[in-house]
């Protein structure tokens, strides 16, 4: 029998890959189908959201925090305007807080949605995506109900948010797509405020959440797909600069809300899950978990706000705009408006890192400013970088199609990896 | 972070390493400054000792000192023909490449700045490094330390050439392949040197000079008055109302 060479081969897996989750390019050299070395090569969504933030007054670059993480936008906004409200002295009021705690958590379950839909789909599970962007589809509302868009809000301005919540929910018309009683279901929530349309949400979202647990979490396939894959030991997440759910994945009971409270989470009740084994199957267990947590801190946010009306921005107006009514007869206003909305506000010298607990894991803004009208260094900490670092050690040995499975569990989204 | 984690902190520090770094606290957080030389030994401690055991370094990265403090308005004095708006560039990448400053002579132009968390004692530091020589900036790689500053340290050479020695693997990471310059850096324009465009005719990708020009839409302002010093009482009062 002749002898035959087998040699390792090189795979390119991306740019342009479906379970890629945007544009990562992964070179993989194979041994038959396991993988010996992963080097993924990032930076095709690099856009130097950090230079760009150089060059433009401080409130010109909320919107592009929206376009990091773009499916946890108001989490980014949040660690950079607290970078902000840092170095200038301000904080908001507490409403303001409690607004930003609760939109915090929604998008908290809007990114756990999306990874849960997108993560089921790349192992082989379609429906689940249908189900979750049902609910993602609620959400959305709101965020477009408070700023007027979907997606990149430009919500929260340092010293508070941009505007206070609406009283209205904007209802469905009726279209070809939705009539009749499919039409009545849909706008039966939508009769009140905002914060009426979110009390039936969280009422219901607990059932919403046992049906996606009921398709996956004993699912045989699913359990084959995740359950001792992508293995991290509390040790080799904290060296690999690892945080939120791939920390508590671990078995590390480490969340910035409960260690280092910040808007209004250390006055809301909610529980930190955390994992076991620190396999793909522990972090989904743990972002359900989570979902359901998001909701716990959802309700109490729209108790209080409900109780409690008040001022949800800084009446200062070297940071904050002078109402429109005022500008119309006021003189003082028409000048604060012009020179906030032309130069900015300058931020006294001096650094700052804020952190945030953001859906992925912990999002930092390290801001220098030099005393000027627009920041002199911002530097954004991805989340997502940190852990696709990791990919290489994590994924040796694996098989090509758990390689996909890690993707999923890191939870990426090359917005804020690549910045 | 509590002020009183700090300060225990900052003298835990002082304590340990004396001079070897130079402390200060600023909004609550504590920086610590340190030279290169030391830094292997320093980070090493600030990782293994009781009451440091800083395990995990969360971010890193360059910073271009370049520039620092410099405006596009003069604010201070009153001119003749009050402000333009026609404003030259010459702060933070408002320039073209061929005006791009060239004969830089300050102390100390990169560092490189990282912050460390301990998660046992929930407590954070940030330390910064200062390289040498503003021609070649190098200070050493902290990847035998923290294993996860691997691309970190990739990143801040590509956006701002710093090099970090004894790095494994220090490849460009987030520009393209390719990629001439660091663009990061303040005397990089915004704009960029080149763009890419389809040639028809040669069937394929082609790199030309830059064509747009640079524009500053809000010139770059420090002013010394008594704005943010009012704007601090004001949102302090406004505070104690609510």
């Amino acid at each position: 029998m002749s002898s035959q060479e087998i040699r390792n081969y090189t795979m390119n897996f991306g740019p342009q890959h479906p379970a890629a989750h945007g544009v990562l390019r992964l070179v993989l050299e194979m041994d038959g189908e396991t993988v010996v070395r992963a080097d993924p090569h990032i930076g095709l969504l690099h856009r130097g959201t950090e230079k760009l933030a150089e060059s433009k007054p401080f409130n010109q670059s909320i919107g592009y925090m929206d376009r990091l993480d773009y499916v946890s936008m108001m989490c980014n906004e949040h660690a950079y305007v607290r970078a902000i409200e840092t170095l200038l002295g301000i904080e908001a009021p507490i409403r303001a807080q409690y607004i930003r705690t609760m939109f915090d958590e929604i998008t908290r379950i809007l990114n756990h949605l999306m990874w849960v839909g997108s993560n089921a789909l790349d192992l082989g599970a379609m429906a689940v995506f249908l189900y979750a962007f049902r609910e993602r589809e609620e959400l959305m509302d709101c965020y477009e109900a408070v700023s007027g868009a979907r997606m990149h809000a430009t919500y929260y301005r340092p010293g508070g948010v941009y505007r206070d919540l609406p009283g209205k929910m904007s209802q469905y018309r009726e279209s070809p797509w939705h009539k009749g009683k499919d039409l009545q279901r849909l706008n039966a929530w939508r009769e009140g405020s905002m914060l009426d349309f979110l009390d039936a949400f969280t009422a219901d979202f607990s059932k919403k959440v046992d049906e996606y647990e009921e398709l996956l979490t004993d699912n045989r396939i699913w359990k084959q797909r995740t359950v001792g894959i992508g293995v991290v030991s509390p040790e080799m997440a904290q060296q690999w600069g690892m945080t939120g759910v791939m920390l508590r994945g671990s078995g590390i009971a480490w969340d910035l809300r409960k260690k280092q409270p910040y808007a209004k989470y250390a006055d809301v009740d909610f529980d930190i899950p955390v994992g076991v084994n620190g396999d793909c199957y522990d972090r989904y267990l743990v972002r359900i978990e989570e979902m359901r947590q998001s909701n716990r801190i959802i309700k109490q946010c729209v108790d209080w706000l409900r109780a409690n009306p008040g001022p949800v921005m800084v009446e200062n107006f070297k940071v904050a705009p002078p109402k429109r009514e005022a500008m119309k007869e006021d003189m003082e206003a028409l000048i604060h408006h012009f020179k906030l909305f032309t130069e900015g506000y300058g931020v006294p010298a001096g650094e700052t890192y804020s952190a945030v607990e953001a859906p992925k894991g912990e999002f930092g803004c390290y801001l220098v400013s030099d005393g000027a009208n627009k920041p002199f260094r911002v530097h954004l900490r991805a989340p997502g970088f940190a852990h696709l670092s990791s990919m290489d050690v994590l994924v040796r040995g694996h098989m090509l199609a758990d390689a996909v499975a890690v993707i999923g569990t890191y939870d990426l989204v090359f917005g804020e990896v690549d910045r | 972070m509590s002020e009183l984690q700090n300060n225990s902190l900052v003298e835990r520090l002082a304590a340990r390493f004396g001079d070897l770094l130079k402390i200060t606290v600023a909004n609550g957080q504590a920086t610590a400054e340190v030279d290169a030389q030391h830094l292997l030994s320093v980070a090493t401690s600030l990782r293994d000792e009781a009451g440091f055991r800083f395990g995990e370094l969360v971010d890193l990265c360059g910073v271009d000192y370049l520039g620092y403090g410099q405006t596009e308005w003069d604010t201070t004095d009153v001119s003749g023909n009050g402000f333009s708006r026609g404003v030259e560039g010459e702060a933070v990448g408002r320039f073209t490449w061929a005006d791009r400053p060239r004969d830089v002579s300050i102390p100390n132009r990169y560092a490189s700045v990282f912050h460390l968390l301990s998660i046992e004692l929930n407590q954070r530091l940030r330390v910064r490094v200062f390289c040498a020589d503003n021609d070649l900036p190098v200070v050493p790689s902290l990847t035998g330390i923290w294993p996860g500053v691997n691309w970190f340290e990739r990143e801040s050479f590509d956006l701002f050439g710093i090099l970090y020695e004894g790095h494994p693997d220090l490849r460009r990471i987030l520009t393209d392949y390719g990629f001439v310059g660091h663009p990061f850096r303040k005397d990089f324009p915004l704009i960029g040197n080149v763009e890419v465009r389809y040639d028809p005719e040669l069937k394929r990708v082609i790199y030309e000079p830059v064509s747009i020009e640079p524009r500053v839409l809000v010139p770059r302002v420090i002013r010394d008055d008594a704005d943010l010093i009012q704007a601090k009482a004001e949102a302090a009062d406004h505070w104690r109302e609510n």
